[in-house]
């Protein structure tokens, strides 16, 4: 169990993150959702321990019990190397091209688990299968550039997955590939988290991709969570105008709407130094009222498992 | 009557090089026989994956390369019969934009310098305000001409690139991935401006994409391309509707937000 509780980043004068709290049980796979700049993948970051040294954090990050807010570097290493794993949008970048993808996953198994060479080859093997890497055999001895880019995203979730751990965190790891091909990764992650009970945190701009993966969905804005809940809920019935706004923006399927204009969601994030000091969306929100722009709106619980930040639902609620 | 646009039979093939000494690899056909027409203010999506064959479609509609077999014609004229001369002088009238505008923009050049480059290319060497007025037709304001890149998020430097290609008032506009790369709420800003153009400029236009979420508001027709073939030629609407192949299915099942498709696509069933 990884839980995060009121956690803030800061650089300097900004705030990256405010106040985002996230548990994250054995199996259950959670969806981050926002535009570019929203902090997606700050909180990515800061769930594995990995922010910059310029990032000062408050509140506390657990796993299993423990509290690791303040844990030396070397503690987050041995959990890094053991208990959470992350793969990115690019593969390719992340793979050294000089290496065989065969002994860049046997690497933490005879690193962090000390298998003898041949033991490690067998599991790289075994997780090559998993992975549904074709010719698992024969891909042991090849380098990333020979490989496609599906093929390259499955060897990084086999590394991911090398030392069994309990959280995987995908940034984007969609993004980068054709839709048939990003169809298979996201059945494929489903799949691992099912098998191996692992938790996963999906982070995505692309609501379909995420639609299809989680059974949870984080909507995160100017750093912060602004709505939470089951996915089929969110979507379906979006409680923050910011939700709404992203659903909204996507082009509807049904015949009828050729030309029509799409409702946008005016300006684009501000930066980290001009986030507005109450409600983070307001001066984008369409239905921004007085006390919006001044004071932050608190989080109503709006259902048994959902819950959203917007001065909108305190009043409904009052 | 001519169309704007009409591509007839074209094919497109690249030799492979040898892997081994003795024998020659088969080469590679990019684009196998594809025709399509385009109207005055109507767009044409094309949707496939990489390796489908549809930026070298555009290539060769934009006269960048010609097909092996096939004929190119634009306003009844074939483009890859032109001289170089004569093909210069009617680019002004077909321009395209691209996935990434980052890459397409000179880093080192303020914006303005960018925009205005077709218009220099058309011989008009005065164009300030031609790349003022581009900018401002984008939702940008004057000022940006001085500014660099660097200094727009990925949405504006988006419309820098449109501003350029419409500077020279084109009557085709060939956007290749053009919002791929953007979030969903400046995509959809995007996606708005790029109707307003068109329906301003009578802008015929061919928009690229795998993304078949994008293609309802925006494609009175589609083709959709695998390993260089058609798969599928219509309507925009009756292929979104009752798609005829698997493989649009399958396309169309990634880019839903129901949850339900998740359990659609693994059965492997069309909807």
């Amino acid at each position: 169990m990884i839980t995060a509780e009121d956690l803030t980043v800061r650089f300097g004068a900004g705030a990256a993150l405010r106040g985002v709290s996230l548990r994250l049980a054995p199996g259950q796979r959670v969806g981050v959702v926002g535009e570019s700049g929203c902090g997606k993948s700050m909180l990515g970051l800061a769930l594995m321990g990995m922010l910059p040294d310029a990032a000062q954090m408050a509140g506390r990050i657990t796993v299993d019990g423990a509290d690791l807010s303040a844990a030396p570097e070397a503690t987050w290493r041995a959990l890094r190397a053991r208990r959470m794993a992350m793969i990115f949008q690019e593969p390719t970048a992340a793979l050294n091209p000089l290496q065989r993808v065969g002994e860049a996953v046997a690497e933490p198994l005879r690193l962090h688990l000390g298998l003898s060479r041949d033991a490690a080859r067998d599991r790289v093997l075994a997780l090559f299968e998993e992975t549904g890497i074709q010719e698992p055999e024969a891909k042991l001895r090849q380098y990333p550039h020979e490989l496609s880019g599906g093929q390259r995203q499955r060897v990084l979730i086999a590394l991911a997955l090398a030392c069994d751990p309990g959280l995987l965190i995908a940034d984007e790891p969609t993004t980068a590939l054709d839709a048939h091909v990003g169809l298979r990764i996201t059945d494929l992650l489903v799949r691992l988290t099912r098998t191996r009970q692992m938790a996963l945190v999906f982070i995505s701009h692309d609501l379909a991709a995420v639609a299809r993966t989680v059974d949870r969905l984080v909507v995160m804005y100017g750093g912060e969570i602004v709505e939470e809940g089951p996915v089929d809920q969110v979507l379906s019935d979006p409680q923050h105008p910011y939700t709404k706004g992203l659903i909204g923006a996507r082009p509807p399927f049904e015949p009828g709407h050729l030309r029509r204009r799409l409702p946008v969601i005016p300006g684009t994030v501000p930066g980290l130094v001009d986030l507005p000091k109450g409600c983070r969306f307001a001066g984008r929100c369409a239905q921004e009222m007085p006390q919006c722009a001044g004071t932050r709106a608190p989080k109503v619980q709006t259902g048994p498992e959902r819950s959203a930040a917007c001065h909108l639902l305190t009043e409904a609620a009052q | 009557m001519s169309a704007l646009l009409d591509v007839r039979g074209v094919s497109r093939v690249y030799p492979r090089p040898r892997r081994v000494l003795w024998r020659a690899e088969p080469p590679l056909v990019a684009v196998d026989d594809i025709s399509l027409r385009l109207e005055r203010g109507q767009t044409l999506g094309i949707v496939g994956e990489s390796g489908s064959g549809k930026s070298t479609l555009a290539r060769m509609i934009m006269g960048f390369e010609a097909p092996d077999v096939g004929e190119v014609r634009f306003e009844g004229q074939n483009l890859h019969d032109l001289t170089p001369g004569a093909l210069r002088a009617l680019r002004p009238a077909f321009q395209m934009i691209f996935q990434d505008p980052y890459g397409s923009l000179d880093p080192r050049r303020p914006v303005g310098w960018s925009v205005g480059q077709p218009l220099r290319a058309m011989g008009r060497a005065h164009s300030t305000r031609a790349v003022h007025e581009a900018l401002e037709r984008v939702g940008l304001s004057p000022a940006a001409a001085t500014r660099y890149p660097h200094e727009f998020s990925g949405g504006q430097r988006q419309r820098i690139a449109i501003a350029r290609a419409i500077a020279t008032r084109p009557c085709l506009l060939v956007a290749d991935e053009a919002v791929s790369a953007l979030d969903v709420s400046v995509r959809a800003q995007i996606m708005n401006l790029l109707m307003e153009l068109q329906e301003e400029f009578a802008l015929a236009m061919v928009f690229i994409t795998h993304d078949l979420s994008v293609v309802s508001s925006l494609c009175d027709d589609l083709l959709v391309l695998r390993h260089g073939k058609t798969i599928e030629q219509n309507a925009a609407q009756r292929i979104l509707a009752a798609p005829q192949s698997d493989y649009t299915a399958t396309l169309l099942a990634a880019a839903q937000i129901t949850p339900q498709s998740h359990a659609a696509t693994a059965k492997g069933q069309s909807p």
